[in-house]
């Protein structure tokens, strides 16, 4: 791979609550690719929306950046400041929402939200935005774009709102998309057309994705590469096949079992006992300790991130290893 | 398959929007408004044996929720009879209207918006059993215990309120709600979509587990095919308030007949299923209000014919326990 697209090394994003300090991200590193698609995946409250956030800049106090780097083509996104961000935001990397409703503007025609957005970077005719608004409509599989211009949002179904969300990431040919569970509120065959819609696009134009997730079946489907998180920490990550076929962390395995599938009908699904800690105040060591079968006193202080295979990393003093995997390890 | 404990017999159910007064008024200067009639179920017969698992797939807006709000008696059908263990209920209210009542509970999908806020837990479970008499205030809390451990709560946390829980927790006190009035069968409106996936598989597992203890029922709504897949003995496909496709689970997902459910189980993301080239299909689902005539599949279905667009297609068995509704059918 050449120079990643985007590199984060040991980002931090931490709240500062009156109840104590919520660790919603903490110490992330990832690399996404030219052409990559990178699925970000864990439960809610593991931090992965928080995460697509801080990349752009968009956290809230008393949310704050605390540490790490966030380096897009090499420029470091968290010491810039707020004229340079919003220069790139739109531009260079865009984000797709979850809710489609609350990201446009519900008094305003698509055509005007559209426009403004081609013109908010680039010095073009307001008729030459407007042709570039079309196509990118097309693009994306609106039909008769022109009436659909003027519509308003609410006349729009849910998949085409979140067709328009995407067309209008789409307007600056971004370097970067994050798309935050985009489909997540869509329907069987509508998150299809999505789907294919993005998985082209990004073969198309070599445009990076980093599609955040609960749906571990969604990545298996779309994405090269896979995160996943749990309270705030990358635990494993790695290609798709990989961490699904053969997961390293006692997580991602239970978040595997989790999953019904075509093998075990009718049979117990392998639960993971207990549920998510609370971010606020978490104690040192691994946070998933008290819900691990495999659990031991060593897990009280924090595991390193450790690439126990090649290209896949876990952060686990307990992994899931097969023979080979020991042989290698000089174990 | 034993004799069926739940009938639905050419059930219908609409829902018209009356013309306000406004309407009224220019209805009389000469404007033409409509009464609006939404077709949410429309002549849906099925029947569900004692202990089956029948799973109810649909897209939003395919009336699956209306359909599962029928059979659990929260709507009066507008046509088509429910029939409870062979005896009609619609609009009964003595004996067998109080059986089917309490012998069917109704799980939701929103555990943040089915349960009362203001009720302590134990308040919540226990205020059914102790108005319909099955037991006394003296033996409440000792029952109220039995069934919070039954659904894997801690009877300890009974003094509390729902927001001290989590989301898995306040679906187990919903089902523990459901559980205290002895039901047979249990109506599951989406009962783990707004759940986490290790928090679903502890939910699914807990209804399988309650299945074989209790010898319930289920009639499984959702729009999950995996979860689906997984629960149920039979899975019913509904599209835009019709049922298109009616076939025991495995032979549905070995052989789909109805060009939907081809479709659906074609896009149903799957953890096997890698760096797939998804081939959609085409358009949106339409309005429930104004459905296209004839099979109401046929503006996105790939085969269809000119007879689609004029006749609707019956549900036809062409196997064993396996109907489907496709004029495909008829040819060969």
């Amino acid at each position: 791979m050449s120079a990643p697209t985007l590199s984060v090394r040991d980002l931090a994003t931490h709240f500062f609550t009156r109840d104590g300090v919520v660790k919603a991200v903490d110490g992330v590193s990832f690399d996404v690719g030219r052409g990559e698609i990178l699925g970000l995946v864990g439960e809610s409250g593991s931090g992965k929306t928080v995460c697509g956030f801080s990349l752009l800049g968009l956290v809230d106090p008393p949310g704050r950046i605390v540490g790490g780097q966030i380096l897009f083509h090499g420029e470091n996104l968290v010491t810039a400041g707020e004229e340079r961000l919003r220069q790139l935001r739109g531009k260079r990397i865009a984000m797709i929402f979850q809710d489609p409703m609350m990201t446009l503007n519900p008094v305003l025609r698509i055509d005007t939200q559209m426009v403004e957005t081609v013109l908010a970077h680039d010095k073009v005719s307001a008729k030459a935005a407007y042709a570039r608004v079309r196509d990118t409509l097309v693009r994306v599989g609106i039909a008769s774009p022109d009436a659909r211009l003027r519509a308003y949002p609410h006349q729009f179904s849910g998949g085409m709102r979140q067709r328009v969300a995407i067309a209008i990431a789409l307007l600056h040919d971004p370097e970067l998309i994050i798309a935050d569970e985009p489909t997540t509120a869509l329907d069987v065959t509508i998150q299809g057309q999505i789907l294919f819609e993005v998985q082209q696009l990004c073969r198309d134009t070599g445009t990076a994705l980093i599609w955040i997730t609960h749906d571990l079946a969604v990545v298996a489907g779309l994405a090269d590469r896979v995160c996943v998180m749990y309270a705030g920490r990358l635990v494993e990550q790695g290609k798709v096949d990989d961490v699904l076929d053969r997961p390293l962390h006692p997580y991602t395995r239970g978040l595997i079992g989790s999953v019904p599938s075509r093998t075990a009908r009718g049979q117990k699904l392998t639960q993971i006992p207990g549920m998510t800690p609370s971010l606020l105040n978490l104690s040192e060591g691994c946070a998933f300790r008290s819900r691990c079968p495999r659990a031991t006193t060593v897990c009280e202080t924090s595991p390193p991130l450790v690439e126990l295979r090649p290209g896949q990393a876990a952060r686990c003093f307990h992994p899931h290893l097969e023979g080979a995997d020991s042989e290698r390890a000089g174990l | 398959m034993s004799a069926p404990i739940l009938e639905l017999r050419n059930v219908s159910k609409f829902f018209t929007k009356r013309i306000d007064l406004a309407g009224k008024i220019a209805n009389m200067l000469g404007s033409d408004i409509k009464a609006q009639t939404v077709r949410a179920v429309d002549d849906v017969s099925l029947s569900v044996g004692q202990n089956e698992v029948v799973g109810l797939v649909g897209e939003s807006g395919c009336g699956k929720s209306t359909l599962g709000r029928v059979a659990a008696g929260i709507h009066q059908p507008s046509a088509g009879q429910v029939l409870w263990q062979g005896g009609e209920v619609v609009g009964k209210k003595a004996t067998t209207g109080r059986s089917f009542a309490l012998g069917i509970q109704m799980i939701f999908q929103d555990p943040y918006a089915s349960l009362n806020p203001r009720l302590r837990v134990a308040d919540i479970v226990g205020e059914a059993p102790l108005v319909h008499g099955l037991v006394t205030r003296a033996e409440l809390p000792a029952y109220v215990d039995d069934i919070l451990n039954r659904v894997g709560l801690d009877p300890s946390y009974k003094r509390r309120y729902p927001h001290q829980f989590s989301g898995g927790q306040r679906q187990r006190i919903g089902i523990a709600r459901a559980l205290a009035v002895q039901p047979k069968f249990l109506v599951c409106d989406e009962a783990v979509a707004a759940l986490d996936v290790s928090i679903q598989a502890q939910v699914l597992n807990l209804f399988m587990e309650l299945r074989a203890a209790l010898g319930l029922t289920y009639l499984f709504i959702s729009h999950d095919l995996g979860v689906v897949e997984h629960l149920s003995d039979r899975v019913v496909i509904m599209y835009l308030g019709r049922v298109v496709e009616t076939a025991r689970t495995e032979e549905l997902f070995a052989r789909p007949n109805h060009p939907y459910t081809q479709a659906l189980l074609a896009e149903v993301p799957r953890l096997d299923a890698r760096k797939r080239s998804y081939v959609p299909i085409k358009g949106e689902i339409p309005s429930p209000i104004d459905p296209p005539p004839g099979c109401h599949f046929h503006p996105r279905c790939p085969h269809a014919m000119p007879r689609c667009k004029v006749e609707a297609p019956l549900l036809r068995e062409i196997a064993t326990y396996h109907t489907s509704a496709c004029h495909l059918n008829d040819q060969t």
